[in-house]
């Protein structure tokens, strides 16, 4: 057993705190992302905001988090910790914690924020919520911890009353980043937590960086045309990829393709690959499942091509064409290009802003 | 055991911890109602965790041992463990208990710990990343923490050579490999690799009755105040339906070429300027 004992409940528990995770050099996206929201949530609660930032030659990524809105940094710096692995960041976590009891710790949802609060809340006994999209300040005072329940179709709002510190993991690009203040000040902190050879339990034996484009094309693209079961087969997703072109968006798949190893899971939309929120999102051959349903309805305009004039993606759709997609998206195609040179593909803040 | 002595001879004792989930592909949204229709929906073992137990099963046929798949949750629960008996797995424990309803990821992750515990030695503990029914993916690094193990999360490929594992872990700007001694606690991607379909010998496994273990809380010696709902530092103080963008739902039905012009003139009055 790890280290036993919880830092304990607590009335004398203040502070809110997030996890700054810094990656080959830069902050997370997701951690800028979280400062905004925990200095919001932090000034509802008249808290103190820090965050607490592991890592190698750091001083200029405790400055940036600064920046965007912390009033304090507990640095943690040494060459070992260069680089995430679950053990010392843990060990460091629950060190600082335990010495300053924050009352609130939040974490990006970033795969390695999930890997490290879901060893921290088993070693540390608290709770810990994970990829909430809102949260919320109780009239008691407690931390409202909002996330999707199974299915997409409703959210829980979870409450950690007696434990402390509250904790959550907040889901990646859901919250706006907050602006960067190069004016604004705040106090660096070096903590010492001492690092054993045992703590490193882990080497990070090889990194294959994946290429820029492929990694943010659909988080990002403001049109996406989505292929499901109805393409058949991996060559058909060419014609997509033509589709996408002519809408200067990018391809995207419900589980489908993936599994079926047509596309990779990057480009998975539902429950268990992204949820995307662009302007337009036309879905092709695609029921509608709706662990499907739950990573794009919140998209701006929704199009559904399907032969199925029962297919449930017509129950989200703001337009549908019932048809055979193999003569619907190549006609589609065909008027684009007929219609461009005329104007710049655009999509107006109106379609996207629901 | 160090490196070297030996260990690549010695078969692995793998456990494999799984959660049955009603069927995500299954559910379906009530046109009128807009709630989910759960009612006859059926279950499966949770995606990602098919994925550790193929993982698993792969391990043991190439270095021998045995697979040990372990739940927590209802009696009904044993329809998932047969089926991962009869996949290939050797026995299955399942720690059902009126007890632990309501478990949070903390009494979930000290639980199963604490089966694994009975369960004496093992090389490595497979989860799958997350559930679909909760997707936290909290109980993997959980049970590591509690078990005081080395853990590597989000693997696509895991590699056991001599008494190290290796994982490969597909995060967000690429994919970095860990590696580290056994045991330890692995957590692996949905949709990595095929689960394997139940054989006949394995179904006549089945049949034959004896594999599968159930164990109680008092059978763990648990801590009543440290499972179930009471064990939970979490609770869901409330469920708020999503209120969904009212869509249009207006559908084409004429022949390609007319439907593709209604609906660019369409999207066109919308805003939506297309070229």
């Amino acid at each position: 057993m790890t280290d036993p004992g919880s830092p304990g409940a607590g009335p004398h528990a203040s502070g809110v705190w997030v996890f700054v995770e810094a990656r080959r050099g830069a902050l997370r996206d997701v951690s800028i992302q979280l400062i905004g929201e925990a200095r919001r949530i932090a000034d509802r609660k008249g808290a103190v905001l820090s965050g607490v930032l592991p890592g190698w030659k750091i001083d200029s990524l405790a400055r940036e988090a600064i920046e965007y809105g912390l009033d304090r940094v507990y640095v943690v710096e040494d060459p070992r910790l260069e680089t995430y692995t679950s053990r010392p960041f843990t060990k460091i976590l629950a060190a600082l914690i335990r010495k300053h009891r924050p009352e609130i710790v939040l974490f990006g949802a970033s795969k390695n924020g999930r890997d490290l609060g879901g060893r921290l809340h088993a070693v540390i006994d608290t709770g810990l919520a994970a990829d909430c999209v809102r949260f919320d300040v109780t009239p008691e005072g407690y931390l409202d911890m909002i996330r999707p329940a199974f299915g997409g179709r409703s959210l829980a709002h979870i409450h950690c009353e007696k434990q402390r510190p509250q904790m959550a993991s907040a889901r990646q690009n859901v919250f706006r980043p907050p602006p960067r203040n190069l004016s604004r000040r705040g106090e660096v902190v070096r903590e010492a937590v001492e690092i054993t050879d045992a703590d490193l339990d882990v080497r990070v034996v090889r990194f294959v960086e994946t290429p820029k484009h492929d990694v943010s094309k659909i988080d990002d693209a403001k049109i996406l045309v989505s292929g499901g079961a109805g393409l058949g087969e991996a060559k058909n997703f060419a014609l997509l990829e033509d589709f996408a072109d002519v809408l200067g968006g990018a391809v995207a798949a419900s589980r489908k393709p993936v599994d079926a190893g047509w596309v990779p899971k990057a480009v998975q939309v539902g429950q268990t690959g992204k949820t995307v929120r662009p302007n337009l999102y036309v879905a092709v051959g695609i029921s509608g499942a709706v662990q499907h349903l739950a990573g794009m309805q919140e998209a701006g305009t929704i199009v559904a091509i399907n032969h199925d004039p029962k297919a449930a993606i017509f129950e989200v759709a703001d337009y549908g064409i019932v048809g055979d997609l193999f003569q619907v998206v190549p006609e589609m195609i065909r008027q684009l290009r007929a219609r461009s040179g005329k104007t710049a593909v655009a999509v107006s803040a109106a379609a996207g802003d629901r | 055991m160090t490196a070297g002595d030996g260990g690549a001879k010695r078969g692995l004792r793998i456990i494999v911890c799984i959660k049955q989930v009603p069927k995500a592909q299954e559910l379906s949204v009530d046109p009128v109602t807009k709630t989910l229709k759960r009612v006859g929906v059926p279950s499966e073992i949770n995606p990602p965790d098919q994925n550790a137990l193929e993982t698993a099963l792969r391990l043991k046929a190439e270095r021998g041992g045995e697979v040990l798949v372990l739940s927590m949750g209802p009696t009904s629960f044993d329809e998932s463990l047969e089926r991962a008996i009869a996949m290939g797995a050797d026995r299955a424990y399942l720690i059902s208990d009126r007890a632990l309803g309501g478990s949070d990821t903390v009494p979930t992750a000290n639980t199963l710990s604490e089966a694994i515990h009975k369960l004496g030695s093992f090389d490595l503990v497979l989860c799958g990343e997350e559930t679909t029914d909760s997707s936290t993916g909290h109980v993997g690094p959980g049970i590591a923490g509690h078990l005081d193990v080395p853990q590597i999360t989000y693997c696509s490929d895991v590699v056991v050579v001599g008494d190290r594992v290796r994982g490969t872990r597909m995060i967000e700007d690429g994919a970095e490999t860990w590696e580290c001694a056994l045991p330890a606690v692995v957590t692996v991607d949905f949709g990595c690799n095929r689960p394997r379909e139940p054989s006949l010998t394995g179904k006549i496994r089945v049949k034959r009755g004896g594999l599968i273990t159930r164990w109680s809380a008092a059978d763990l010696n648990l801590d009543p105040a440290k499972i179930g709902l009471r064990g939970s530092p979490t609770i869901v103080a409330k469920v708020e339906t999503v209120q969904l963008p009212d869509r249009q739902g207006k559908i084409f039905r004429e022949e390609p070429a007319v439907a593709v012009a209604l609906l660019l003139e369409a999207l066109k009055k919308d805003g939506v300027v297309l070229p």
